[in-house]
């Protein structure tokens, strides 16, 4: 399994996307330009980007309340997704969902999550569909370390593996669930040894390396669409910031934050790049103005979209 | 009296039952060091120990069901869910087990419980944050349901609550927290399943639960400007449902409107308003029952459309005006 210069330019630039779309996220929460909260990935990009590489286009996604990275790099639009935050009826929910609600089925996002744990059965569900209807289809379903702990988590994983469905579990552990420590909230020392419970491959990866994860999931979903059943991946890695909008951080140390700091996945990732000669500074750099640019422009257009209609309001209830 | 916050009330509530009585606990999620996704619980991890404010990890129905068995077993526990919505997560340890076990054992057991969470819109939190539904509680024989709207009934009935030996979910609206009221120091309890009147007035009824008492009380006083007396009955309790103030109100105004923050269609205000019907105060309605309440719609995320979705102070005027016409 190569991954070719392509690819991995891909992939850095899906990780300074996702990156730089939430720090401006963040910009506009602070200048009160956003409605309600939302929960940053800064961090942990290469958890997402490293998965949805290993995916194909038509495959599937499921996403959680810090989706915007899993978003980004399934095709999410830029534009689309800005709109959305500020409510516009231009963005991918028509501003009725917000933050932890964007879906874009088109491109194969079934969907963030307000609830912990909630997209896990969706996920199977989804992949229980691709089983019935052989597209040959296979589901990534992303979810943290506190969701490892829901009822639906523990239901949808045996179902799965009986039926050997299409599906790759990845849990994306960042250390907290909100609070509380992972070592606090789940019983054994790493996630991934859940998988045997459920008679499933089980497999750790250094989630602030976006190859590793990469290659992790390619071969999980290769398996998956071998017709051999769901894989229960574990990628470690951080949150630097805040749960939310709102998180005085009382149970974490600066120190800790500060040493995953010096981890981040895409100035490492830049480093990897320019030593083994895949790319030059300047074409990295390159990648970076672009994406500033789109950053730009996907803001202004979302500003420049109109506001739902409140006769609008009970529109979409029912099908 | 001083003035306090809801959210101080409801907290200073809590710590009194915990200090009175020790078989008190408080368990969920991140309400120890994080104090609560709210901070009701802020301070009260370091006072009382890990032991009486537990941590759990993010598993609603088994929180809930550790509630039951616990509270089975001579303790008192308050179970917090974070947001009213994922108590549909904590459903069937509340109503299939909780709401049923003294009934079913023939009366030889009791759950004495609280479930508290916050509720309501107004927060841009979206459809899954940011629903109201006491009224689907209510549905449930041997649930109590109670909603306060000031700092001085939080206190006195999140103590009754502690006290009561009926599973009891308690809805705080998130919106509340930050209300300031006058809340005298010390204990006081308030009995469950009384009405409360807000403001006595001659001319038509306004029966409003939880935030919706805040705005009907702003909408009252604009319309004293206007000459029209306007009294406002907050039921509190919702189960049980104290028809009897309301219906003693509604003899004398012989008119109501009915103000909810749940969706309209099964609420509990269509409970309260066939209530009033059912009863011997239909004879002096001078105009027909008003409703307003909730869209039936989830919660939009949108700020425009999420103000559309509840009454406000606006909605409640027109209605009021409309009823007098
Ligand atoms: C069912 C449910 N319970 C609680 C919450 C509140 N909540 C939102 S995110 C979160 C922590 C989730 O932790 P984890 O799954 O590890 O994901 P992370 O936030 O670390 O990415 C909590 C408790 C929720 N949204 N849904």
């Amino acid at each position: 399994m190569e991954l070719t210069k392509e690819k991995r330019l891909w992939m850095y630039k899906k990780m300074y996307e996702v990156r730089l779309f939430e720090q401006e996220v963040d910009r506009l929460f602070k200048a009160n330009m956003i409605w309600g909260t939302c929960h940053l990935s800064v961090g942990e990009e290469a958890t997402a980007v490293g998965s949805i590489a290993a995916i194909r286009e038509d495959d599937m996604i499921t996403s959680t309340h810090r989706g915007h990275g899993h978003c980004i790099a399934k095709g999410g639009k830029l534009p689309l997704m800005f709109a959305e935050l500020l409510g516009k009826e231009t963005g991918y929910c028509k501003g009725r969902g917000g933050s932890m609600h964007i879906a874009d089925i088109e491109s194969g996002n079934l969907g963030a999550n307000g609830i912990v744990g909630g997209g896990i059965p969706i996920a199977t569900g989804a992949a229980l569909a691709s089983k019935l209807k052989g597209d040959n289809k296979v589901t990534l379903c992303f979810f943290g370390d506190g969701a490892n702990n829901q009822g639906v988590f523990h239901e949808s994983l045996n179902m799965a593996s009986l039926w050997k469905l299409p599906v790759v579990y990845i849990c994306e552990n960042n250390v907290y669930g909100m609070s509380l420590h992972v070592g606090k909230s789940t019983a054994v020392a790493n996630i991934a040894d859940r998988a045997s419970a459920y008679s499933m491959p089980g497999v750790i990866v250094d989630g602030n390396d976006v190859e590793a994860v990469y290659f992790a999931v390619k071969e999980a979903v290769e398996r998956a669409r071998r017709g051999e059943g769901p894989t229960l991946i574990e990628a470690k890695t951080y949150r630097w910031l805040g749960h939310s909008k709102s998180d005085a951080n009382l149970y974490r140390t600066r120190e800790e934050i500060e040493s995953w700091k010096l981890k981040c996945p895409i100035k490492r990732y830049r480093e990897k790049l320019i030593s083994e000669n895949i790319a030059t500074a300047d074409e990295l750099d390159e990648i970076e103005n672009k994406v500033k640019k789109e950053i730009e422009e996907a803001l202004k257009f979302a500003m420049e979209s109109p506001e739902p209609s409140v006769a609008d309001i009970e529109l979409d209830v029912y099908a | 009296m001083a003035e306090k916050l809801y959210i101080e009330a409801l907290r200073e509530g809590l710590r009194e039952e915990m200090l009175r009585d020790s078989s008190v606990f408080l368990i969920g999620e991140d309400i120890g060091v994080y104090g609560g996704a709210f901070g009701v619980t802020k301070g009260l991890v370091q006072e009382f120990g890990e032991k009486r404010v537990i941590d759990t990890p993010i598993s609603e129905t088994a929180i809930t069901g550790i509630g039951v068995g616990a509270a089975l077993c001579g303790m008192r526990p308050v179970v917090e869910i974070m947001f009213s919505d994922f108590t549909t997560l904590a459903m069937e340890q509340l109503v299939n087990q909780g709401a049923k076990i003294r009934y079913m054992f023939g009366g030889k057991a009791k759950v004495p419980m609280v479930l508290r969470t916050p509720m309501g819109s107004g927060t841009g939190a979206a459809a899954q944050h940011s629903q109201s539904f006491p009224a689907v509680f209510a549905h449930f024989p041997g649930l109590k349901v109670v909603m306060p709207s000031t700092p001085y009934d939080v206190k006195g009935l999140i103590k009754a609550a502690i006290r009561d030996d009926n599973p009891v979910v308690f809805f705080e609206h998130k919106l509340l927290y930050r209300v300031k009221g006058e809340v005298p120091e010390g204990d006081y309890v308030l009995p469950l399943g009384k009405a409360d009147i807000k403001r006595k007035g001659n001319d038509v009824t306004i029966i409003a639960g939880s935030i919706m008492v805040i705005k009907a009380l702003e909408a009252a006083k604009e319309l004293e400007k206007e000459g029209i007396d306007v009294e406002i009955i907050d039921p509190v309790t919702i189960k049980p449902l104290d028809m009897e103030t309301i219906v003693k109100s509604v003899k004398k105004t012989g008119r109501v409107l009915i103000v909810e923050d749940d969706p309209k269609s099964f609420g509990w205000g269509a409970e309260v308003a066939a209530g009033i019907v059912e009863s011997e105060a239909f004879d002096y309605l001078d105009a027909p029952v008003k409703r307003l309440a909730g869209r039936d719609i989830p919660i939009p995320y949108n700020p425009n459309l999420e103000r559309h979705a509840v009454p406000q102070i606006e909605d409640i005027l027109k209605g009021v005006k409309q009823i007098l016409r």
